[in-house]
């Protein structure tokens, strides 16, 4: 019991080609480490097929290939192993990487005959760029090859050469028949000249896996736990580091300081924890950090970016289109994502790099990434947990792509740390839109916020970034000490265009939806904008229609005289005599309306 | 370099799984079987939220055919935790009188099991729902995600799963689609019963040997625990002393005779045993690729 509960884990996936061996290898490691129980070798037929032991769907067995990673679990008195068995298949690499993201060796097998293949190099390209740097070079099939020592050792060159190219620091070649079962568990008296481990003894003695303790202090946040009337506590697991009570902290993005007040493992009050542990912090200042933030030390945290290199492995049928939005999971942080530009793409099967314009399912490209907010991260090659991310097609909601960041583009360093004199050009250039104001003018109830919100959504799917600024909606907040004098409506109107103007600056489009009655106040709001940058949409509804649709009431009311200075009433609305875009609501839809603002937004 | 042990990592993924779910998903469930890994699970949700309340209710489908230990269990511990218990019970078959012994083991898993949890699940609309399954246990849920995505029928596509890396897990569904998720697809019976034995977790007592009343039918030793089991010309009902490895419907779990009456024991005769869990299933004695079928119609 003690010594079980001491067990130390390694996670390993075995790849190479079809026909490789690869579940009779396992099937027989097993079998002679005296793992398998009886009734799953009554199973595997007399004498046993071990290559049927993991195949586990039904199209596989009728195949006779396997399409998706197995997993399979097995203890011996020295550790415990989980093993991701891959498909060997070039249309079932995004299995292979699903199985190869959480190992932290990879078993590659290679048939004697044949020697180092593409699928070989393949599979170990894939393993390099999830970060395993660990082989087990299993050279199969040596009873027929005639057990030559030659055939093994230059097998093993070749390999050594591949995997020096690709990052893979450590090979460790071992010679064996997984059919006869020589240098599995037993040591095979017909290879004499091989004098390294078997296949068992190398994977109870290889280290585990290698935890982050060493490195810097780092929790991304996964659930606020809030209980009670005092206590919130943020959850998730330390993915490197160690914590303790008054630990100094910060939160990222936010960059707020603050202390370490207690640290439950589960739910157990202790004093610190280490990498791996699933934690809940408390801090001595209430400070707001929400889930995908990130808790790191203070004294070594990690960057903040909006913009990053990174490999993209593309998983999905529909090919990856620079350009086009799709949310991006790292870790608990979500963001939208769009790749603004593929450097180039890598033939995994070569390792060769070629220009690229979209990536296909199972090609591997490196890009340039644009998010629409700064993420805490790290490389990773030094965090996986800060570095891996996948991408999520926002219509089917596959999962398109996994990828791996590589550094922060500077650009974005820039734009969040060093506030450098920017200008409007290079904000709408990183937005990649040209950034205006729309004033939507016209009667109350004529159809404004309606269709200023048809609007908004439409732009919205397309990637643009937008903001509507809304009549009532801003009387609630900046001008709520505003009344209904003519002052107070000019200084309303001056106020949101002010607003406008900024926003429009930072690079946004503003959908400005206000009665503004007046040609001078909208001639004031025009002259604050560059040529171009503004556009008066008139919605244009006969009063009596508006006073029929009447959406707040407020015709009824001022027609009964509790509202005074009520436009169309008793206080005049002046038509726009050249306005950009004239909507007749009463002869067309609010989506044809819509489209036609879109067609000119996007056109001009 | 610290050491964390097998159990260690184990918990700390479980757990880290438990909190997206509660995070991503608007109506989660936790599918409660009152077997042991259910007990694994329910102690594993509880910590995970510790010190507020876990943010989502537990659901038993009772096919009415389960051990009565087991019922008892379960509402003591609902009691003891304070877990919201919905039980569902599938009417339509109680109105027909479905059972093990009258319409097969087949159709009566179909009607009181899987489409009772169908029913359950469209009746709460839940978008996630948490089971206790293992991949060690079966080969077709060896091949299974964690987040295993499910269609507005509850269907599993095998060969269309979503790609899983890492601890990444995608977590978006569309209206009516789900996904069933299995925090403890890394663990073995022998952890699950080694993590009982460090937790100090409670479990229905029928997993420890004691004399009880079976009949030997169909190669399996079946527990009688009401009179709806009617004795067959030449079986008789005889104590002997056993216990259950899983636990189900008690017409279709097979007991194993055994004297192991704790934990220790429990986890030494297993270290000891040469056949997988699955063996006193009735339901999984059907053709090579059951599990997988069953799973494509919405068998959990």
């Amino acid at each position: 019991m003690a010594s079980a509960n001491t067990h130390d884990l390694l996670r390993l996936i075995t790849c190479g080609s079809v026909d490789d061996g690869k579940s009779t290898l396992l099937g027989r490691l097993l079998h002679d480490a005296g793992l398998l129980r009886d009734d799953e070798l009554a199973a595997l037929g007399d004498p046993p097929d071990f290559s049927r032991l993991l195949d586990g769907l039904a199209l596989e067995r009728e195949q006779g290939i396997t399409i998706d990673v197995a997993y399979r679990y097995f203890s011996t008195e020295k550790r415990d192993f989980i093993v991701a068995d891959c498909p060997g298949h070039a249309q079932y690499t995004r299995n292979m990487a699903t199985g190869a993201s959480t190992a932290s060796l990879a078993l590659v097998l290679v048939d004697a005959r044949k020697g180092v293949l593409t699928q070989t190099r393949r599979h170990s390209y894939i393993c390099a760029l999830l970060g395993i740097r660990r082989v087990v070079l299993a050279v199969n099939k040596m009873d027929v090859a005639g057990f030559d020592e030659a055939v093994f050792a230059n097998i093993e060159r070749e390999y050594r050469e591949l995997a020096a190219r690709l990052g893979i620091d450590s090979v460790t070649a071992i010679t064996l028949s997984a059919l006869e079962g020589d240098n599995l568990v037993q040591r095979s008296p017909r290879m004499p000249w091989y004098r390294g481990p078997t296949l068992l003894e190398y994977l109870e003695q290889v280290p585990a896996q290698a935890d982050a303790d060493a490195a810097p202090m780092r929790l991304p946040v996964q659930w606020v736990n809030r209980h009670g009337q005092d206590f919130r506590g943020y959850a998730g697991n330390l993915v490197s580091g160690r914590v303790a009570v008054g630990d100094a902290v910060v939160a990222l993005p936010s960059a707020r300081h603050t202390q370490v007040t207690r640290v439950f493992d589960g739910d157990k009050d202790v004093t610190s924890a280490v990498a791996g542990q699933a934690i809940t912090l408390t801090l001595a200042d209430e400070i707001d950090i929400a889930r995908g933030d990130v808790i790191a030390a203070t004294h070594d945290a990690p960057e903040v970016a909006d913009q990053f290199a990174a490999h993209i492995l593309w998983m999905d049928e529909a090919p990856l289109m620079p350009g086009r939005l799709y949310f991006l999971q790292l870790g608990p942080a979500s963001a939208v994502a769009r790749v603004t530009a593929i450097r180039h793409r890598v033939d995994v099967d070569t390792q060769e790099t070629q220009p690229a314009t979209r990536l296909e399912m199972n090609e591997v490209g490196y890009v340039h990434l644009s998010l629409d907010h700064a993420v805490a991260f790290e490389p990773y090659a030094k965090n996986r947990a800060l570095g891996g991310f996948v991408l999520i097609d926002r219509q089917s909601l596959a999962t398109s792509a996994c990828g791996t960041l590589d550094f922060a583009l500077r650009r974005a360093a820039n734009i969040h740390w060093q506030a450098m004199s920017l200008d409007r050009a290079a904000r709408a250039a990183s937005l990649q839109q040209h950034p205006r104001c729309l004033w939507f003018t016209g009667l109350s109830g004529a159809g404004k916020s309606t269709i200023a919100n048809q609007v908004e959504q439409r732009l919205h799917a397309l990637g643009r970034h937008t903001y509507v600024l809304d009549g009532d909606n801003v009387r609630h907040g900046l001008n709520r000490d505003l009344g209904f004098t003519d002052e107070d409506r000019v200084e309303n109107i001056r106020r949101v265009a002010e607003v406008a103007r900024l926003m429009v600056d930072a690079g946004l489009i503003v959908l400005v939806s206000f009665i503004s009655p007046f040609r001078d106040e909208r001639r004031m709001a025009r002259d604050l904008f560059g040529v171009g940058d503004f556009a008066e949409v008139y919605v244009d509804t006969p009063i009596e229609l508006c006073e029929q649709r009447d959406p707040k009431g407020l015709y009824a009311k001022a027609r009964a005289g509790e509202l005074q200075n009520f436009t169309g009433v008793d206080s005049p609305y002046e038509a726009p005599l050249d306005p950009e875009l004239h909507l007749h609501t009463e002869k067309e839809s609010v989506d044809a309306l819509a489209r036609r603002i879109v067609e000119f937004i996007e056109r001009v | 370099m610290s050491e964390l042990s097998t159990l260690d990592r184990l918990e700390a993924e479980s757990i880290h799984i438990l909190r997206e779910v509660a995070a991503a998903f608007e109506r989660p469930v936790l599918l409660y079987s009152v077997g042991k890994d259910s007990s694994v699970l329910l102690h594993l949700l509880l910590k995970a939220f510790r010190p507020g309340k876990p943010p989502m209710p537990m659901l038993h489908v009772d096919t009415t055919w389960k051990f009565r230990e087991m019922i008892a269990f379960r509402d003591r511990t609902a009691a003891e935790t304070g877990m919201d218990l919905i039980v569902h019970i599938n009417q339509d078959g109680v109105r027909d009188h479905v059972g093990p012994f009258t319409h097969g083991a087949s159709l009566h898993t179909e009607i009181m099991k899987t489409q009772a949890l169908k029913q359950a699940l469209d009746k709460y609309r839940f978008d996630a729902a948490i089971g206790g399954a293992r991949r060690d246990e079966e080969k077709s849920r060896a091949k299974e995600r964690v987040f295993s995505f499910r269609d507005a029928q509850h269907r599993w596509e095998p060969r269309r799963q979503r790609p899983e890396l890492w601890n990444v897990y995608n977590t978006r569904v569309r209206k009516g689609e789900s996904v069933r998720v299995f925090p403890l697809s890394n663990w073995t019976e022998l952890d699950v019963w080694r993590y009982i034995a460090r937790e100090n977790i409670p479990v229905v007592p029928l997993y420890f040997a004691a004399p009880r009343p079976v009949v030997e039918r169909d190669g399996l030793i079946i527990m009688r625990d009401d009179e709806r089991m009617a004795l067959l010309p030449g079986e008789e009902v005889r104590s002997e002393r056993v216990r259950f490895r899983t636990l189900g419907c008690y017409p279709l779990t097979g007991a194993v005779r055994s004297t192991a009456t704790n934990l220790d024991e429990i986890i030494a005769e297993m270290r000891a045993s040469h056949t997988t869990e699955r063996q006193g299933r009735a339901i999984d004695h059907d053709p090579k690729s059951s599990m997988e079928a069953k799973k494509r119609e919405g068998y959990f």
